[in-house]
């Protein structure tokens, strides 16, 4: 489809573009005034506008775009809505608090509106040039957001580790790129799978090679063991809001090109799901299966001496990218439902989460969880909705984390993977420790100091009471969210 | 004797091994940063090599290879300007002099 006509198919990216520009001009030109700050509101307004016509999206057909270089299909369409609620939360989180010092607000939102065209682009690409330049403009925004806190220090001192890492994981990813071109001689996903498929079999050590350093790329962004490192020091040191949406946004952009790349790149469809390539004998799901084995285990294992709760939801983080990378190792659509609808799941969970620590450590200023002693006192909502999102976590009924729990090990053993459902199974009972701690220190121990006293406005607790709302909705009423998700599994190839 | 493909793999492959190396085991903010470069670079080289000895005479691996320089000037933009904030604050770009982060 050609540029003009493909339009019709952009129009929540045109949107946060335009978004964009007027918040960029809405800072500079309102300076710097007490009150109502104009920048903030327009990006908020903007994000609602853009999810709104992402819905639009659902009911064209799938088809490639801008000359072959983007895609529109359910899948995509699906994380381009997840990723613009997703910076739609991030900036109301910032326009609530007092993290990012209010002058520097709207640039801020200029700056998470890209990363969100960036994650965008990520989750339709369909060319190797593409993947590459959007994943830079979302991972270059993200560096700097990491260093926005006003405590200045540990935020500056993650934003260096973000950066830094950062730049060797894409690095590596773009060897294993330049390898991949190389080998096939195009750029475009189909052009690599056709030269792939027809290749003999001495191609085979290089083009393991080549995605084993791609997934370095998409393991740092989803956090998967041995590339997890990061997360615990940003997570802890960046403002509260950005390691709400680093957790979730960012981890949904590794997913969907994980399966995006991986699975159009590398696989042909087959019965039920996909199979590599006939040429390719090296059992890339195995592979996937163990490593997710191994990030939901050291997550879990992590998590225990933490104190920060900033740092223990980091490692959780890790044991949730194992528990999704599971649904990957898969190769069936079962699988890739289950991924969709954890990923929903987990962004209401963490959100819900992050924004009672962000409340909390404002009115506390402390984010350890002996900070959170008798917190059902001072603040019986906040402690309310914390325990919410730890239950969705651990997966205990009746929330939306045990459904999809279910649905993901519904799954693993659909492909019999009993080994991997066992292990998945020991970790969730390992994780009910350490997010029980949590729910201890806020019900069952009292503060040695006087009652801690939380305030917040009230637009704060409405935004809590959408984001935990539909932890337990989706937890009694999942049907509508499965065939959803259903829908969206439907990936063009 | 005459200079084929193999010739500029290989000088890649230093290249990269030669980057990963700084990267594991300096310390220093800089010092990394240049090895992530070296990292880029020899990803470009493989593209212009291989885009040289493609048969047909379309021109990706070069582009491809234009977008990466770009695209490594403005990481290196974002990196030398954190670098400098973490230097006003810490006076030091030593990785594991800057850690003020409980463990």
């Amino acid at each position: 489809m050609g540029n003009i006509e493909s339009l019709a198919y952009f129009i929540p990216e045109l949107i946060l573009t335009a978004t964009v520009l007027a918040v960029l001009f809405a800072d500079v030109l309102g300076g710097e005034r007490e009150g109502f700050d104009p920048p903030a509101n327009f990006a908020f307004v903007g994000c609602v506008a853009a999810f709104l016509a992402h819905f639009t999206l659902y009911s064209l057909p799938s088809t490639p775009l801008f000359n072959g270089i983007l895609i529109h299909d359910p899948f995509g369409a699906f994380f381009k809505g997840f990723f613009i609620f997703c910076t739609g939360v991030t900036t109301a989180m910032v326009i609530v608090s007092r993290e990012v010092a209010r002058f520097k607000k709207g640039e801020f939102c200029v700056i998470i509106l890209c990363v969100c065209i960036g994650m965008c682009l990520v989750a339709a690409s369909r060319d190797l040039l593409m993947i590459y330049l959007s994943l830079e403009l979302m991972s270059l925004g993200s560096y700097v957001m990491a260093g926005f806190s006003r405590k200045i220090g540990p935020s500056e001192e993650a934003s260096l580790k973000f950066v830094l890492y950062g730049g060797v994981s894409t690095g590596i990813m773009l060897f294993g790129i330049s390898l991949l071109y190389g080998l096939t001689g195009g750029t475009s996903f189909e052009a690599v799978r056709s030269a792939l498929a027809g290749a003999g079999s001495g191609i085979e050590p290089i083009a393991f090679l080549a995605l084993l350093m791609v997934l370095v790329g998409v393991g740092y962004k989803v956090a998967m063991v041995p590339f997890h490192f990061w997360a615990p020091d940003v997570y802890e040191g960046a403002p509260t809001a950005v390691t709400a949406f680093l957790s979730v946004a960012s981890k949904g952009t590794g997913f969907a090109l994980l399966i995006r790349f991986f699975f159009s790149v590398f696989m042909q469809p087959a019965e039920g799901g996909w199979a590599t390539l006939a040429p390719l004998h090296f059992d890339w799901g195995l592979t996937i299966a163990v490593l997710s084995a191994i990030t939901m285990t050291v997550g879990n294992i992590g998590a225990y001496p933490q104190t920060n709760l900033k740092r223990l939801l980091a490692y959780s983080g890790v044991a949730h990218a194992g528990y999704l990378l599971m649904g990957v190792s898969l190769m069936t659509s079962t699988g890739v439902e289950a991924v969709i609808f954890y990923l929903v799941m987990y962004l209401f969970t963490n959100m819900t989460a992050f924004f009672v620590i962000l409340v909390v450590s404002e009115s506390l200023g402390t984010e350890r969880i002996a900070g959170f002693r008798g917190l059902w006192r001072g603040a019986p909502v906040a402690a309310f909705m914390m325990t919410l999102a730890l239950f969705s976590l651990v997966g205990l009924p009746p929330t939306a984390g045990f459904v999809g729990k279910l649905y993901l090990f519904y799954a693993v053993l659909q492909q019999k993977l009993y080994w991997l459902a066992v292990i998945g199974v020991l970790n969730s009972v390992l994780s009910l420790y350490y997010y029980a701690r949590i729910i201890k220190a806020m019900y069952l121990e009292t503060s040695s100091e006087t009652e801690p006293a939380v305030h917040s406005s009230p637009l704060a607790g409405l935004i809590l009471i959408v984001m935990a709302a539909p932890v337990l909705y989706f937890g009694v009423f999942w049907n509508p969210l499965v065939e959803y998700a259903r829908y969206c599994a439907h990936l063009m190839q | 004797m005459t200079i084929g493909i193999e010739h500029y793999l290989v000088v890649s492959l230093v290249l990269f091994l030669l980057g990963l190396f700084i990267v594991v085991t300096h310390r220093n903010g800089v010092r990394i940063l240049m090895g992530v470069e070296l990292i880029l670079n020899s990803a470009n080289l493989n593209f212009v090599a291989f885009n040289r000895y493609m048969p047909d005479s379309a021109l990706s691996g070069n582009v491809f290879a234009i977008f990466v320089i770009i695209l490594a000037a403005a990481e290196a933009v974002v990196a030398l300007a954190i670098v400098l904030a973490v230097y006003q604050q810490f006076s030091t770009i030593h990785m594991d002099e800057i850690s003020n982060m409980k463990h």
